[in-house]
């Protein structure tokens, strides 16, 4: 973190020593420190979280293999699950959110940095908390071990009479602490999307990825509560005798799954509606044409927020609620196509007619469409209760849900790094190297999570640490696994990537893409307080006005 | 360093100005806690909800539960939300002492809600024998009214805060009273929660057990 | 930007051939049920060894289990009519993804190679087009076509989904349905065979006690009802019908008609601990006939073998009794029922085949066989072991 040139422009020459440079970040309430280090950190657990995978995935690799043991891989999958999306999918984004906000509505800061930072440092805690478990915890039989029950911890396994010594509590205080950090930072993207917005910046002027915060943070605040308050109750069934999952006592195991996935549901989009807006902001540069429909796309992006908080039991189709909950759930569900659906559509009316420049970032953008299409319909086909009686809780649904995290989030995620990079350290990064991680991620991808639909048909449940040789599994799994070390060298390329640039990168300017958004008009990297003279906004793409007087926006609003 | 796009001033639209005045990041920031606090405490509730009538042995509602002395309680804190509203009301006129007074008020009602709780639970724990482990009322019943005292505890916080700041002399009644204003918002919401969560266990929650037999609630549970 | 061009088309092309190879893959899917290596299974090892302080098993002793050349768990063969509806309405999904899959990519690769060929050739002659396309900010009736082409896809799909619902309807078995109350346990599955009265409140008389093999009659419905004694599990055999889950206090009906004899294999499909993985299901179909004397054999007593009566009195002796129920001998609860071990053809809830050998390890110790399950090794003698073991190979 301290190598991404910690000073801006205006800064003296003399090189910082560590110790200053170190005191510098951590101390820091800036919104771009805090933004990098939420992205670095959540880079670090995705080192961590694919590690976990791919020892799965040797495991997997044969029938009846003995290389990882049933406690450790029960184990490795909660812990995989949990690090991507409490300490990988959610802070990256946030972080995204955090640096790019107040510059893309032209503000100095967030309307609170200190919350700010005091939400980063809680999520910073919370994950060292949950990889504590490792060494502090007393798990099964005694000995030192993780959380092992699932990242969506059903109850009554985590009950203590199913779950002894106490690496659940790991689990839920770890993940209980940086969720209250989510929270405070979506209070902060609230209130600066709606207070900071520079002069001229109406609401419908936001760019589209300000939306999407906005969204992003009114989920936080409905669903990440309902989790905390499922946890604190949890927490109280272990340390107290409580009985709110206890079924023992007429408390229920189902209630658990209610909370949870009011939450989880949600949290699935919390973790892609960020990625939708990088889309919707890289897309249009790199086709020289504004977002299609900016005024659909907005609704859309409300709507989803809307139906996301009513389809939650769609996780729970196997529960047996009966047919009207069944056949509810269901309708919701395949609502909620139709907003994304739109999402899509427009995105790819930017596309048509438009001056394509397959960069790295569009690269992976179009990569992203591409694949979150087909994870989306493979989660309509989950969404078709009898289907998902028989592929529920089958490898079909992990190769449904890392079509959308992976194909979507994380190819967003990378997107957004190559496209923001330049401005964030004022160094390109090569776009060479880029292309090649983006073919080696997307043909890794491929191998390991398309056959996971295979051997969902086939019928091999999730979560298994061994498999039985003639069902027909054996295949798949060996070819799922050679993906993993295909992504791999996709992730150590880019990795590689970002040291050489920030060593010897080509200087980016201020506006390397021939930007249309507010943070372009600034310096790369941008001072401390990021703009000079605060700008005005006169239409969407304020950029586009200053650098077209004769035809701006304006003109079209 | 920066050129780009400081358009000069007739780009700049009529409507920007009175947007930037019409919110204040306080008044946001404060609205968006709310907002989170009523899922938290909704989950509870709907929790509670659930539990109604579910619990086979251990004590029961109806036995537990005395109208009485929570009655006074609730009594106190609604009156707490008027006083805290006088005290705004007077420093935003300028009547610092007014204020300070009306202050006093809310907090002594808050106490007295809290410490009439605490007497409430000593009944119910050493009489009553109901503890959070009893069964599914005892640990609702805890668990929902428990958190809301703990909010309450961190209004009076708040709260005299405030008081101790206007004492000390660091609040300027014209600066401050808008964000002494937004501040009352949170003393106010735990009012609010209190309403739903006093009719939920002294009114809804103490229908007689057999009753509750009959209501076909949570069919997908 | 002339130097872009190259790795430009590459990237499209690359980018057709995977789309088109992923269309592909989907009836690769389908297809590849069909090709499964059927007897595989038979004649395969099963390598138990785990890493940690268990010793190595002896390999010969620990056979897979026998699967008939029935190894096939793909939910694109059913035998059942549940299973059979799911089949179809998958088809009809599957059908309408693909075709909106085909769609979206197809206009996503055209949007692609417009737009390169577009700014290759607005770089060629930079003259006669403007630095930028015509910006086009989006059009009211096109925004409407795909607003609502798809709510009536949706409609339509969730018609079809809500039909099939209530046609399978899980909670109403049809008439004459044979009834077995299934419970979960960490790992195995109980089955007792019921006399249902016909009335839902009269009890339910329970004629056998069974563990981890579940025999039904051909053709004949089979009514499920799901409990379970500790965490949630899940009842999957994708050939019979889809999964629904065993929850603590709270019940759920399943219910299927095999149409063929047979072994319909599956295996517990919610995550409920260390040995998820080894809960397998194992469920046969038996001829009307067969299965009739398969029930008698079952509900008569445990046999008893004056040879082998010293094995009983170890069994007795020891703590098995405490966790296990051998009918007349023992009634313990926490594990399988025994009375009938030796007429199954696995142990350890379809983990090895039952052998002698297989069995006697197992009873020295489970954890070589299916680590960390909740039968412990209770340290007996070589000597108590053969005989505790040629006891249990008796109960036919
Ligand atoms: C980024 C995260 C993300 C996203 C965006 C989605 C999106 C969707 N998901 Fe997914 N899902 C997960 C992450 C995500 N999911 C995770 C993590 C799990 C598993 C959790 C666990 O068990 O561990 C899961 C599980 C899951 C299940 C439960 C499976 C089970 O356990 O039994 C279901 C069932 O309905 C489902 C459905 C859907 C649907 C219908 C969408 C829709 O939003 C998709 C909408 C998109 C499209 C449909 C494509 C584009 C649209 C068009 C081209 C328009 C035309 C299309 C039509 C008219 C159909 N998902
Ligand atoms: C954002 C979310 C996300 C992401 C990105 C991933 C990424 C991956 N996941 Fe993940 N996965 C989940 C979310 C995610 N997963 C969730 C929520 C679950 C459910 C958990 C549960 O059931 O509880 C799950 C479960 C899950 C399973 C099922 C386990 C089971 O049910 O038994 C599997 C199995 O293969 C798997 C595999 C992978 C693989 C191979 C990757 C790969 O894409 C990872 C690739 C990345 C790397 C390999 C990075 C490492 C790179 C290097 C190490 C290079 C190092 C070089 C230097 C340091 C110089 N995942
Ligand atoms: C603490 C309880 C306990 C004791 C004591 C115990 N068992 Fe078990 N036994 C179990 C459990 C639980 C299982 C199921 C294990 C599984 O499949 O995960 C089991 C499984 C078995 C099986 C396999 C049954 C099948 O159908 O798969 C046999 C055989 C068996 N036990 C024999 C014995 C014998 C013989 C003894 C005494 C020497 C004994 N058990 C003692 C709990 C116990
Ligand atoms: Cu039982 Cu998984
Ligand atoms: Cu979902």
């Amino acid at each position: 973190m301290t190598t991404m040139s910690p000073h801006s422009t205006d800064e003296t020459m003399k090189p910082l020593s560590f110790w200053e440079s170190a005191t510098r970040w951590t101390m820091s309430v800036d919104h771009k420190k805090l933004g990098l280090m939420y992205i670095a950190a959540g880079l670090v657990f995705f080192l961590i979280g694919g590690v976990e995978a791919a020892l799965m995935r040797l495991q997997l690799a044969r029938a009846n293999a003995g290389i990882i043991d049933p406690e450790t891989f029960n184990q490795l999958f909660t812990m995989h699950g949990t690090t991507m999306v409490f300490l990988v999918g959610m802070p990256v984004l946030l972080g995204f959110g955090n640096y790019l906000l107040p510059l893309m509505v032209g503000a100095r800061d967030m309307a609170f940095p200190r919350l700010n930072a005091f939400g980063f440092w809680l999520f910073i805690f919370g994950g060292m908390l949950l990889y504590f478990s490792y060494v502090g915890s007393e798990g099964l039989y005694g000995a030192p071990g993780a959380p092992d029950v699932g990242w969506f911890a059903y109850a009554p396994l985590t009950s203590r009479t199913y779950s002894r010594g106490n690496s659940t509590d790991y689990w839920i205080l770890g993940i209980l602490i940086s969720g209250i950090g989510s929270m405070t930072t979506a209070i902060n993207f609230i209130a600066t999307a709606i207070c900071m917005r520079c002069p001229g910046m109406t609401l419908m002027r936001m760019p589209m990825i300000s939306w999407m915060m906005l969204v992003v943070a009114a989920l936080v605040l409905v669903a990440v509560p309902v989790l905390t308050a499922a946890q604190v109750m949890l927490l109280f069934d272990r340390s107290f005798g409580a009985h709110f999952f206890d079924p023992q006592t007429e408390g229920s195991a189902i209630l658990w799954q209610h909370l949870f996935w009011f939450f989880g549901h949600p949290e699935v989009y919390i973790l892609v509606l960020p990625a939708f807006g990088f889309v919707s902001e890289i897309l249009p540069v790199f086709s020289r044409k504004p977002i299609f429909g900016y005024g659909l796309m907005v609704a859309a992006t409300v709507g989803i927020g809307f139906i996301a908080l009513g389809v939650w039991a769609h996780h729970m189709f196997v529960v047996g609620m009966g047919p009207t909950l069944d056949s509810f759930f269901a309708a919701s569900t395949f609502l909620i196509s139709v907003p994304t659906g739109i999402k899509i559509f427009n995105w790819i009316a930017t596309m048509w007619g438009g001056r394509l420049r397959f960069h790295t970032p569009m690269l992976f953008v179009t990569g992203f469409i591409a694949m979150f299409v087909l994870g989306g319909l493979t989660g309509i086909m989950l969404a078709t209760v009898p289907v998902d009686w028989q592929l529920s809780d089958s490898y079909f649904v992990v190769g449904h849900f890392h079509y959308v995290l992976f194909g979507g989030t994380v190819f967003g995620i990378f997107a957004a790094i190559f496209y923001w990079f330049p401005k964030a350290t004022g160094k390109m990064l090569d776009d060479h190297l880029g292309k090649w991680s983006f073919w080696l991620l997307f043909i890794g991808f491929t191998l390991t999570f398309m056959p996971m639909h295979i051997s969902g048909v086939l019928g091999m449940p999730r979560r298994i640490y061994t498999y039985e040789a003639d069902r027909g599994f054996e295949i798949w799994n060996l070819i799922s696994t050679i993906g993993v070390p295909i992504q791999m060298a996709g992730v150590a390329l880019f990795l590689w990537n970002v040291v050489k640039s920030l060593r010897n990168g080509k200087p980016a300017g201020d506006d390397p893409w021939d930007g249309w958004t507010l943070e372009w008009a600034t310096s790369s990297p941008p001072p401390e307080w990021n703009f000079d003279r605060i700008p005005t906004c006169t239409s969407a793409r304020p950029l586009w006005d200053k650098k077209h007087p004769e035809d701006p926006d304006a003109h079209y609003e | 360093m920066t050129s780009l796009p400081v358009s000069t001033s007739s780009a700049m639209p009529a409507s920007a100005a009175p947007l930037r005045a019409a919110y204040s990041r306080a008044k946001v920031g404060m609205a968006s806690l709310i907002f989170m606090e009523s899922a938290f405490f909704g989950t509870f509730l709907v929790t509670y909800l659930y539990y109604i009538g579910k619990s086979p042995d251990g004590p029961q509602p109806l036995d537990c539960l005395e109208l009485g002395p929570v009655t006074v309680n609730s009594v106190c804190l609604f009156a707490s939300s008027a006083t805290v509203v006088f005290a705004v009301k007077a420093l935003a006129r300028g009547a610092v002492a007014a204020f300070r007074t009306w202050l006093l008020i809310t907090i002594l009602l808050g106490l007295e809600f809290i410490v009439g709780t605490g007497l409430e639970w000593n009944t119910l724990i050493n009489e009553k024998g109901l503890t959070i482990a009893s069964n599914a009322f005892g640990t609702n019943y805890y668990s929902l009214v428990g958190f809301h005292a703990f909010h309450v505890i961190i209004g009076l916080l708040i709260l005299i805060g405030i008081l101790v700041l206007s004492l000390t002399g660091c609040i300027d009644p014209r600066r401050d009273h808008a964000r002494i204003d937004v501040a009352t918002w949170y003393w106010h919401f735990v009012d609010a929660v209190w309403i739903f969560v006093f009719a939920l266990v002294y009114f809804i929650g103490r229908v007689p057990q057999d009753f509750v037999g009959h209501i076909p609630v949570g069919g997908g549970l | 930007m002339r130097k872009l061009q190259r790795p430009m088309v590459i990237a499209t092309l690359l980018l057709v051939t995977c789309v088109s190879l992923m269309g592909a893959l989907q009836p690769i899917a389908l297809a590849s049920s069909l090709i499964v290596d059927s007897d595989a299974g038979a004649s395969k090892l099963v390598d138990a060894v785990q890493s940690g302080s268990s010793p190595k098993p002896n390999l010969e002793i620990c056979a897979a289990p026998p699967t008939s050349g029935a190894g096939v768990t793909s939910i694109f063969e059913p035998n059942s009519p549940p299973a059979r509806e799911i089949r179809d309405l998958s088809y009809l999904v599957l059908g309408i993804c693909l075709a909106i899959f085909i769609v979206v990519q197809g206009f996503l690769v055209l949007a692609i190679v417009r737009g390169v060929k577009a700014a290759r050739t607005a770089k060629d002659n930079p003259t006669t087009t403007s630095s930028e396309p015509q910006q086009v900010y989006g059009s009211v009736p096109i925004e409407i076509a795909w607003t609502v082409i798809p709510v009536i896809v949706v409609f339509v799909l969730a018609m079809v989904t809500i039909r099939t619902i209530r046609d399978i309807d899980a909670t109403t078995p049809p008439e004459g349905a044979l009834a077995v109350t299934v419970i979960g346990h960490q790992w195995w599955w109980e089955y007792r065979y019921t006399v249902d009265s016909g009335s839902a409140l009269a009890e339910q008389t329970t004629l056998v006690v069974t563990a981890n093999e579940l025999h039904v009659p051909v053709g004949r419905p089979v009514s499920l009802r799901l409990e379970s004694a500790d965490v949630i599990h899940s009842f999957w055999v994708p050939r019979l019908a889809g999964k629904t889950d065993l929850i603590p206090g709270h019940t759920n009906h399943l219910w299927f008609n095999a149409e063929q004899a047979g072994l319909y294999l599956g295996q517990c499909a919610e995550y409920c601990g260390t040995q998820h993985a080894h809960m397998l299901l194992r469920v046969y179909a038996d001829e009307p006939a067969a299965f009739d004397a398969w029930l008698t054999a079952q509900a008569a007593p445990a046999v008893e073998d004056p040879l082998v009566a010293r094995g009983r009195a170890i069994f007795s002796e020891y703590a098995c009794l405490n966790c296990h129920t051998i009918a007349g001998t023992s009634a313990g609860m926490f594990g399988p029922n025994l009375t009938h071990l030796a007429s199954r053809d696995t142990i350890g809830s379809g983990t090895v085949a039952l052998t002698r050998a297989s069995l006697r390890q197992w009873i020295d110790d489970p954890d070589v066989i299916k680590p960390s399950c909740n039968m412990p090794s209770l340290k007996l003698s070589a000597d108590e072991l053969d005989a505790i073991t040629d006891y249990l190979m008796t109960l036919k």
